[in-house]
């Protein structure tokens, strides 16, 4: 039986391609791009601010009122720090992915792996929370810097307008620390995957030819890695933008774009304005996405 | 052509990896300006030479010079050498162009001498017209000439070729190994050649190594070593060659003593022919006799030993080759060709 049901298929290519792809097809077709498609045309229905319902014609009314100061803040704020986030996580995972993909061998690396990997398999909002306890004013970083009498500098640091707070478990700067924690192994990942495939002969060929490790760095292994390192900044760039848990556990009262499309859709019960605000994140990693397609970047995922 | 002194030596030296003795002890003066091989088969230490003398890798014990100078704790980027790839390891993120100016850029040389010189290193290895192109858009050739010119373009007083032309096919492999003898006679720089291929190496070597097991079997000129091969394993790896001992060897020379003779230094007699003073005769039987166009090979049974005879087809070959088998035929070869066996 399921031999002669082979045999059909075998004569028959694309039907048995059809029957593969079909049912994960629809899913994608409808389920997903018809949502986007229909919170697209949300967005071009208004409020009416005297009922508080939902009229359900064609407008620019609510993309007039995207526009307003206190929205584009949201979104500049939100885009600020998902640059800064990708920046750090780039920075900080660089030399980790370098040492697994260059010198860690066997045990090492696959130690290293698992310490990057771990936190994945547990709960993202544990995690968060775990941080709001580090970073709270009674946390343990607090304690710690009481201990070796260095209280003095995490005041002035929390004094600096724009990054500061009353704690660091309540200001832009513990937003920072958490973000770019959580989202780490998302850059450490393609990174060393981009490193793994640089063949040793390269880095030979380059100090054979007269740099000195320095110089290879510069010249050879950053450029390799530059793909790996575009790839994981989709990672860290995109959630950043989306995310409303981290500046909503950890930040103080200022709004970003994931919150604001909550507290819009839920509590103010406006969804057109909802939907406007996701249309901001959606198209900057479109141009995003096609940026890092010219780069290479699919190439190290 | 050939320059003064030594180019490259290697002292007693040694490299361990765990209990692995890669290199066991070579000694090997380079002369500069010469066409210098190491030849062995895998595993028998010759890429790692090349590596110790490249500075991609440090002797355990014994040192490296390079004209006379020791290089101990000298990095790569200090040596006067410089490598051309197994696998060309041209970076895929340059042009050709690029990748060519590479050497010249990091040592600082300005832009329009660093142009001039890569525009002529280009023209030396026949690519003119591919400087804008990616090394991934080019022929396994062209990479090959690529990653000569990178490393030429430096004018290093050493030339160091990790199997270059392992990768070509063959009609391309014999075009380059005429095009880099020339190369390396017109420019007069010392080439040290790794290569486990025994006719490249002796088609292209003014002196040869043979390494077996990380050590040196052998030092000579082509000539040398194939006619005169030190030990068993040079006669076998370096083209092919009878064995002949014990019981058999008393009966041809009268001793006891081991020998080997090549498979083309043997003749076969005609029924009637008387054979020529101070030769070995042997009398025997065909096992097999098996056509290869430029030559015939017969297998010949000689009171139990099997020895390779190979003749020239200087007319058409006569009659069926089945018909050879089992054919009674005397085997004559001068007795001085006999090469004794000295080593192991």
């Amino acid at each position: 039986m399921t031999a002669r049901v082979a045999g059909f298929f075998y004569r028959r290519p694309r039907l048995g391609l059809l029957a593969l792809l079909s049912l994960p097809l629809a899913w994608l077709g409808l389920v997903y791009l018809g949502s986007v498609a229909a919170l697209l045309l949300q967005s071009f229905f208004r409020l009416d601010d005297f009922t508080g319902l939902v009229v359900r014609r064609l407008s620019l009314d609510t993309w007039r009122s995207l526009l307003q100061p206190a929205n584009l803040d949201i979104a500049r704020r939100t885009l600020v720090m998902a640059a800064l986030v990708t920046l750090a996580d780039a920075l900080l995972a660089l030399p980790v992915a370098y040492y697994m993909a260059r010198y860690a061998s066997g045990r090492i690396r696959a130690l290293l792996a698992v310490a990057i990997l771990l936190p994945l398999w547990s709960s993202y909002l544990v995690r968060v929370y775990a941080w709001k306890l580090i970073l709270a004013r009674e946390g343990v970083l607090n304690w710690t810097l009481e201990r070796l009498g260095l209280e003095g500098l995490l005041q002035v640091v929390l004094g600096l307008p724009g990054i500061g707070g009353p704690s660091l478990s309540v200001s832009p700067l513990g937003t920072f620390i958490a973000f770019v924690y959580v989202w780490l192994p998302y850059m450490v990942l393609p990174i060393q995957a981009a490193l793994e495939r640089v063949p040793r002969s390269l880095l030979e060929a380059s100090s054979d030819l007269g740099a000195p490790p320095r110089v290879t760095f510069v010249r050879v292994v950053l450029p390799l890695a530059l793909p790996g390192v575009v790839a994981g900044s989709i990672f860290t760039f995109s959630l950043t933008l989306g995310d409303f848990i981290v500046p909503g556990t950890l930040g103080n009262s200022s709004f970003f774009i994931g919150q604001a499309v909550l507290a819009h859709q839920g509590t103010a019960g406006n969804l057109p304005l909802a939907a406007a605000f996701t249309a901001i994140p959606m198209a900057i990693m479109g141009v995003y996405l096609i940026v890092a397609r010219r780069l290479g970047a699919f190439d190290a995922l | 052509m050939a320059g003064s002194g030594t180019a490259v030596r290697l002292r007693d030296v040694r490299r361990q990896f765990g209990d692995v003795r890669a290199v066991d002890g070579v000694g090997l003066e380079i002369e500069d300006g010469e066409f210098f091989s190491m030849l062995g088969p895998s595993g028998s230490g010759k890429t790692t030479c090349l590596r110790l003398v490249a500075g991609f890798d440090q002797p355990s014990s014994g040192g490296v010079e390079l004209f006379g100078r020791p290089m101990a704790g000298v990095p790569p980027w200090e040596r006067d050498v410089n490598t051309v790839f197994q696998d060309y390891a041209l970076f895929p993120h340059m042009s050709v162009a690029e990748n060519v100016a590479y050497g010249l850029r990091v040592k600082g040389v300005a832009r329009a001498e660093r142009q001039a010189r890569v525009g002529a290193a280009l023209d030396m290895v026949r690519l003119p017209g591919v400087a804008e192109r990616r090394p991934s858009q080019l022929s396994g050739g062209q990479r090959q000439r690529v990653a000569l010119a990178r490393a030429l373009v430096n004018r290093p007083r050493v030339l160091l070729l990790d199997e270059p032309l392992g990768a070509l096919d063959l009609k391309l492999r014999q075009e380059m190994q005429a095009e880099l003898k020339a190369l390396q006679q017109r420019l007069g720089i010392t080439f040290l050649y790794v290569t486990h291929d025994q006719e490249e190496a002796l088609a292209m070597s003014d002196r040869l190594a043979v390494l077996s097991h990380g050590r040196v079997d052998q030092v000579g000129t082509p000539a040398e070593v194939y006619e005169r091969p030190a030990t068993a394993f040079v006669a076998g790896f370096v083209g092919a060659s009878n064995l002949i001992e014990g019981e058999l060897a008393r009966a041809l020379t009268g001793a006891s003593a081991g020998f080997t003779i090549r498979p083309e230094k043997i003749g076969l007699l005609p029924p009637a022919a008387a054979a020529p003073p101070a030769s070995c005769v042997a009398e025997g039987r065909v096992a097999s006799a098996t056509y290869h166009g430029a030559f015939t090979r017969y297998v010949v049974e000689v009171d139990g030993a099997l020895l390779v005879v190979v003749e020239q087809n200087r007319d058409a070959p006569q009659g069926e080759l089945a018909a050879w088998r089992g054919q009674p035929v005397r085997l004559a070869w001068p007795r001085a060709l006999n090469q004794p066996l000295s080593g192991p």
